[in-house]
């Protein structure tokens, strides 16, 4: 009888493991990517993530999933343990000799069963509104798991009622063995055998069900996390540009494994669209099926690629298995989806990488990008204005220039800064500010260019090298060392792209003022401010108090929280090139933040973002509120006052 | 069949300035790009190129950095790039130019048949749009000016349809080919390299054509065989605006008030 189920239950790994390997084998047909790198780290973050379920606790029901995994770890080796004893009686297991493994062999598995069983309710009672299209496929899951839980305490039960194991620490198995106690010794074993059928039972359905869908991610999140990306979430890889390249994915098998891999751990769970710019304004982007398409899209094409053809089934299009160019342009590169993931899959690098090859290889875009990449390349900015227009704010400033050797800050003014009417108002604030406190800055002017930001995220990462060369180029010519901008998307482009040295406007601004080298003059007049992170600066570079500490001196108090803010900040539309595009679909992304900011009634909104003080003040337009409300950045604020 | 499309290099003109000083135009750190109109010139031939299977030729006149502009033609997929590149052809006005360009055409009609030849309405720079018609009559080709619709083409009888763009109307033509065809803005809009192109075009290959080559009278090239030249140049002063009405205080009054002046003007007629 043993011989019997020990072989069953080895057939059933076996086939667990193939089946297992065969889905995720796939995954090689992806371009090699090294995750291997700073293994020390990456264990950290397996541990930080993976174990710790860190972005779990989010919300209280990360709480329930976390009992729920540890005490699912520890009932699988308290199963084991016990399928052990039951096939070789020789084995006596470690729990009877310790106690606390006995109590923990008993409690665990009815921890387990109670967070399933408020799962279950949860699903059924409080369905969570982001797992939209859900499927059923959970239900099954569920009622597996607790009858494997109901069996392992069937057989533990067994083992005590017929004396194998000792009660004592046992209390809910000796529970189950009262059930038997007036059973022969002939029937408790078979009843035995009957429980030990259900985990190698269990573990065929597992086989043959769990790598076709999402529960994958118990197999997949672990590693997942290992492997998750060291950078920041907008590091995208340079591409080699030599003729007989491929550039960008224009078809499945252009994704790197990790990219591939990603789409097997996503557990549908619904936190991206939940936080997603595009997907909460009515576009027809949603990252989840983002991610599940290029898996979809991948399976149609396994075939294919298993027989070293051209996959037949396309990525980029119409259709369940593909994804639509719509989708890929209705990304603002906020991150938020990257940034809210529980099991770390990269959307925003996908999303580019698609964009690199409509771009690159293709020269398929919405048209209005056709007059950005043009500007970009024959005037170097997004607006098309003449370079020398890109000093006219210098007439309204006392304006330095920079001099090799004895200028400390670059101040990169960025496009916004220099060709905007409204953002040139900051940098004039921005200027008056350096000036005060007797910083020692200096500009390029008409030799400052884009510094490409949106070419990158747009995918057009050719045109992007050219300005990354030009303006590195510039900067060793001019001896340039650190650099202060007011604009995020410059900041973040320089700083974590070009690789310099960088400080945003909101550091330096907040390191002025709490050095006392800037004082106040006049009285604060901003009424209730309420303070909107840019992506590029909060989730992308992790900076969130700084500009709340000097809204925090300036106007006297804190600001006001919107019910969205810092890592769930809600993207003002502008990023990811879509400042430069049409919102045709759904509502305008910068209508709806411009809401939410409303909602907390403030006199005055700020922001630390050009491209956000934009699409805010066209917000307060289209929402009637712009003669009520104003929209300020920091340093206008601080200049106020001065 | 081969489609010649003749294009320039010009300066940024939204950036020139003209020294009130000197009156000439201040050139410094001005960027060089391709003429606008040119732009769609080159559309309509890849174009054509695409519907028919012509070959596409660009050819430009200028100095030696004009063969930049030319490789990005040659990227956006143009078969063939000639430079025309000669001190004796410097100073051309717009007679010697479409002289030495009419001349260049022919000599590329001797290897095969020219079709067409597609020029911008005009430059940006000198403004004149006397050059495409000037090449029409030199080499004796039928003269479509103002084009926004290359409606149709039949090799068999060798005639080509086209839609004119006039002041308030347009005209559909038809007329035999060879023909030069110069086009307005409206016509299309110019498609935008993949990186593949542009990385072939790199080490294409731009042939430079010089005066020996031509062969032509050194009295009717550059400055020597032009009969116009500039004397001044200069901006004219603009007269100060007016602002009239409340403004945002009244918008209906504002608009009430732009409406009258624009009847006033005859801007608007009804």
């Amino acid at each position: 009888m043993s011989l019997f189920f020990a072989l069953f239950f080895v057939i059933s790994i076996v086939i667990f493991a193939v089946s297992c390997y065969s889905t995720l084998g796939i995954v090689r047909h992806g371009l090699p990517e090294n995750r291997f790198d700073n293994p020390g780290k990456r264990f950290n973050n397996m541990l930080k993530y993976g174990f710790g379920q860190k972005l779990l606790f989010r919300e209280p029901y990360g709480n329930v999933h976390f009992v729920m995994f540890w005490s699912f770890l520890i009932f699988a080796a308290a199963d084991l343990e016990m399928v052990l004893r039951c096939i070789f009686p020789v084995f006596t297991g470690i729990s009877d000799k310790v106690p606390p493994v006995a109590l923990l062999f008993d409690v665990a598995p009815a921890l387990t069963l109670l967070a399933v069983l408020i799962g279950l309710a949860r699903r059924f009672f409080l369905p969570p509104a982001n797992i939209k299209d859900r499927s059923n496929d959970v239900l099954k899951m569920l009622a597996v798991i607790i009858i494997l839980i109901l069996a392992y305490f069937g057989s533990r039960g067994a083992l005590v009622a017929s004396g194998r194991s000792l009660p004592d620490y046992l209390p809910l198995s000796s529970f189950v063995a009262g059930f038997m106690a007036n059973l022969s010794p002939e029937n408790i074993d078979f009843l035995a055998s009957c429980f030990l059928s259900v985990p190698a039972l269990a573990l065929l359905f597992f086989a043959v069900y769990v790598p076709y869908n999402r529960h994958m991610h118990m197999v997949t999140a672990i590693p997942n996390s290992f492997f998750r990306s060291l950078e920041k979430p907008s590091a995208l890889k340079a591409e080699d540009f030599r003729a007989g390249n491929t550039f960008g994915a224009g078809q499945v098998n252009r994704f790197t494994w990790k990219d591939l891999l990603d789409t097997y751990s996503c557990t549908e769970c619904g936190r991206c669209d939940a936080v997603c710019p595009a997907a909460n304004t009515g576009k027809p982007l949603s990252p989840k099926r983002l991610v599940s398409s290029i898996q979809e899209n991948l399976l149609a094409n396994a075939a294919d690629l298993k027989k070293g053809r051209k996959p037949s089934v396309s990525l980029i299009g119409e259709g369940k298995a593909s994804i639509s160019e719509e989708a890929i342009w209705s990304c603002t590169t906020c991150a938020a989806c990257v940034e809210s993931c529980p099991v770390s899959i990269e959307h925003l690098s996908k999303t580019v990488k698609m964009r690199r090859h409509l771009v690159q290889m293709e020269a398929k875009f919405p048209e209005e990008l056709l007059g950005f990449f043009e500007n970009m390349e024959q005037r170097s900015n997004p607006w098309g204005m003449a370079p020398s227009e890109r000093t006219k704010w210098h007439a309204n400033a006392d304006v330095k220039t920079f001099e090799a050797g004895q200028t400390e800050y670059l101040f990169f003014v960025g496009c916004a800064g220099a060709f905007d009417s409204r953002a040139r108002q900051v940098t004039i604030a921005f200027t008056k500010l350096l000036n005060a406190a007797g910083v020692s800055w200096g500009v390029l002017g008409n030799q400052e260019k884009c510094c490409g930001d949106s070419l990158r995220k747009l995918g057009n990462e050719y045109v992007f090298e050219q300005a990354v060369n030009e303006n590195k180029k510039t900067f060793a010519d001019k001896g340039v060392k650190k650099i202060v901008t007011h604009c995020p998307h410059c900041f973040n482009t320089l700083k974590n792209d070009y690789g310099l040295e960088v400080v945003h406007h909101s550091e330096l601004i907040s390191k002025l003022l709490k050095e006392g080298r800037l004082k106040f003059k006049s009285a604060a007049n901003t009424g209730k401010v309420v303070f909107h992170d840019p992506c590029y600066l909060g989730r992308h570079n992790g900076m969130y108090d700084q500009p709340r500490e000097i809204i925090a001196m300036t106007a006297g108090e804190t600001p006001s929280e919107m019910g969205r803010s810092r890592e769930r900040s809600f993207c003002c539309g502008a990023g990811g090139g879509r400042m430069w595009m049409e919102e045709y679909t759904g509502t305008r992304i910068n209508r709806a933040r411009v809401k939410e900011a409303l909602g907390e009634k403030p006199g005055t909104i700020s922001v630390s973002c050009p491209y956000c003080l934009i699409m805010f003040e066209d917000g307060l337009k289209d929402e009637g509120a712009f003669n009520d409300v104003s929209v300020k950045d920091i340093a206008e604020m601080v200049a106020e006052r001065i | 069949m081969l489609v010649v499309t003749c294009i320039k290099q010009v300066p940024d003109t939204t950036q020139v300035k003209v020294d009130p000083v000197t009156n000439t135009l201040v050139r410094d750190g001005i960027p060089l790009i391709l003429n606008p109109y040119d732009t769609n010139a080159l559309e309509e031939a890849l174009r054509l190129k695409d519907k028919y299977g012509f070959r596409v030729a660009v050819l430009s006149m200028g100095p030696p950095n004009a063969e930049l502009t030319l490789r990005k033609a040659l990227a956006l997929g143009a078969d063939e790039a000639i430079l025309i590149s000669d001190r004796a052809f410097a100073g051309a006005d717009t007679l010697a130019t479409s002289n030495v360009l009419a001349c260049a055409i022919s000599k590329l009609s001797e290897k095969e048949e020219v079709g067409f030849v597609l020029c911008g309405k005009q430059t940006i720079d000198g403004d004149t749009a006397q050059v495409g018609p000037g090449i029409a009559v030199r080499l004796g080709y039928s003269q479509l000016t103002f084009v926004d619709r290359i409606e149709n083409i039949e090799a068999g009888r060798k005639t080509v349809r086209v839609r004119r763009k006039l002041e308030g109307r347009h005209e559909v033509v038809e007329s035999f080919f060879p023909a030069m065809i110069s086009v307005v803005r409206e016509i299309n809009h110019l498609r935008y390299p993949t990186v593949p192109m542009r990385l072939n075009s790199k080490d294409a290959r731009v042939t430079i054509w010089d005066n020996k080559v031509l062969g032509l009278d050194p009295n009717t090239v550059g400055l020597k065989g032009s009969p116009t030249w500039v004397s001044k140049i200069f901006s004219p002063e603009r007269t100060k605006g007016q602002i009239l009405g409340n403004g945002m205080a009244d918008p209906e009054g504002t608009a009430r008030l732009l409406v009258e002046k624009l009847k006033e003007k005859e801007v608007l007629t009804f």
